[in-house]
């Protein structure tokens, strides 16, 4: 049985991500097209009319959005206690795919606010929390990229992740405090049981296994894609040194 | 570390420019905003705590790269961090001594600003309490930014990225206090919000900072 930890040797992981993305790539093309049409094709809702359908693109991006950010707390972590530079490079491979998941969020959010509650954006704190958020993915993908030597980047941006986690935690909480807001509770909840019919409820299922996919899917590409930059890079060092 | 303290200090009362400045710049920002949003005395009085809040948070932000900038380019930020002392006490001492030219004179000018944007009476002594409260916190976080980008070029516009949305808490309460003081609601829990922020902020960040220092002298 090999250590889990093996795979930090970026020659195995490429070759086990590259077995693995034969059929991952497939699959998260299957899940998405088969939850997004089966997203599109629900009854309209008797309140909320076919915007409701808005929601198979708005809750697994925004349930990704945040999910992402943690994944690279847990990967800066693993590089600062371990020192594995594929978790640092997966850190930074995750960030700008994060980055597009709050848009998404935000985007399809104004789209579904506006004939809604007939505004495209409100001061509330959910809507308010992932802006800062954007904020937070914006100033780590600058400083990854602003960062010449490639160790002290994964050092700067680990820490950075670290104290930005828990500033954006604090913030959630604090504009809360801030403002009462707009945006409804969670939808799918475990402790309040139904809340959903089911007819809503499967898509939405379908939909946020698909988001996860992509995410990993897109996840192991880039960071193949930043193996292959730094490979580059060294070869590019050496025969510059020759 | 006192000794590193009254360096820093009588380096910012000699170097000039650095002491005035942020002053100067909240004067600005408070002199600008009855220009854009007009001179009416009750819209003023309404938005006066969020303007000197965020013209308190924008001018401490303008001094922050001088924190550990200067010392960088001179190499005695290596000997600071070869001293006996830890770098972690040398960091807070640094951004204490931040506060005291920034952050000190303006509480003390904020009463004065204040009237300038019709805030009303009763909201002022709040104000001087939250931005007392919270401007450490300020000078804290700036210190953790100014270690990040310390050896950057251009690392000044990448600073205030990182380290405004670090702001986004200590504003919202301390925001919060002075309005509610403003309209003789009880500001004590935002206040004490603010207040637990900035002990948090002081005794974690020293050593994000400090690491992040450790990492760009390596």
């Amino acid at each position: 049985m090999t250590s889990l930890w093996e795979y930090a040797n970026p020659v195995r992981f490429m070759r086990t991500s590259g077995r693995v993305l034969r059929w991952l790539a497939p699959l998260t093309g299957l899940v998405l097209v088969c939850g997004l049409v089966w997203g599109f094709l629900v009854p309209d809702d008797y309140r909320q009319g076919a915007t409701v359908k808005i929601m198979y693109l708005h809750v697994p991006a925004a349930m990704m959005a945040i999910n992402i950010w943690v994944m690279m707390l847990v990967a800066s972590l693993i590089w600062m206690i371990r020192r594995h530079h594929v978790s640092a490079l997966a850190a930074r491979a995750a960030a700008p795919v994060g980055a597009m998941m709050t848009v998404i969020a935000l985007i399809t959010g104004a789209i579904w606010g506006q004939p809604m509650w007939g505004t495209w954006w409100e001061w509330d704190p959910r809507l308010t929390s992932f802006l800062i958020l954007l904020l937070f993915y914006l100033g780590y993908m600058a400083l990854w990229s602003a960062v010449e030597d490639a160790d002290s980047a994964a050092d700067l941006t680990g820490v950075l992740c670290l104290v930005g986690s828990v500033f954006a935690l604090l913030s959630r909480y604090a504009v809360n405090f801030w403002n009462q807001g707009l945006h409804q509770g969670a939808s799918l909840s475990v402790k309040s049981g139904e809340r959903m019919s089911a007819a809503y409820k499967y898509p939405l299922y379908l939909c946020m296994i698909g988001f996860a996919l992509l995410f990993l899917t897109l996840l192991l590409i880039r960071t193949r894609t930043e193996i292959r930059t730094r490979r580059l890079a060294a070869l590019h060092a050496r025969e510059a040194r020759a | 570390m006192i000794a590193l303290l009254v360096r820093d200090l009588r380096l910012a009362v000699r170097a000039g420019g650095g002491f005035g400045l942020g002053l100067a710049f909240f004067l600005i920002t408070c002199t600008l905003v009855p220009f854009g949003v007009g001179p009416d005395g009750a819209l003023l009085a309404r938005i006066a705590p969020g303007i000197l809040w965020v013209g308190a948070l924008l001018a401490c932000l303008l001094s922050l790269d001088r924190i550990f900038a200067l010392d960088w380019e001179d190499g005695s930020l290596d000997l600071l961090a070869t001293a006996p002392v830890p770098l972690e006490a040398a960091v807070l001492m640094k951004a204490a001594a931040h506060w005291l030219v920034t952050g000190l004179p303006l509480v003390l000018a904020a009463p004065l600003f204040g009237l300038l944007l019709h805030l009303p009476g009763a909201a002022v002594p709040w104000l001087v309490a939250s931005l007392a409260l919270g401007t450490p916190a300020l000078s804290i976080l700036g210190a953790f930014g100014a270690a990040v980008t310390v050896g950057l070029r251009r690392g000044g516009l990448l600073l205030s990225l990182l380290v405004l949305p670090l702001y986004v808490p200590t504003l919202i309460f301390g925001a919060e206090a002075v309005r509610r003081g403003g309209l003789g609601a009880d500001p004590t829990a935002p206040l004490v919000f603010t207040a637990a922020i900035t002990a948090a902020s002081l005794a974690l960040v020293p050593f994000a900072a400090a690491a992040a220092l450790r990492i760009n002298l390596r």
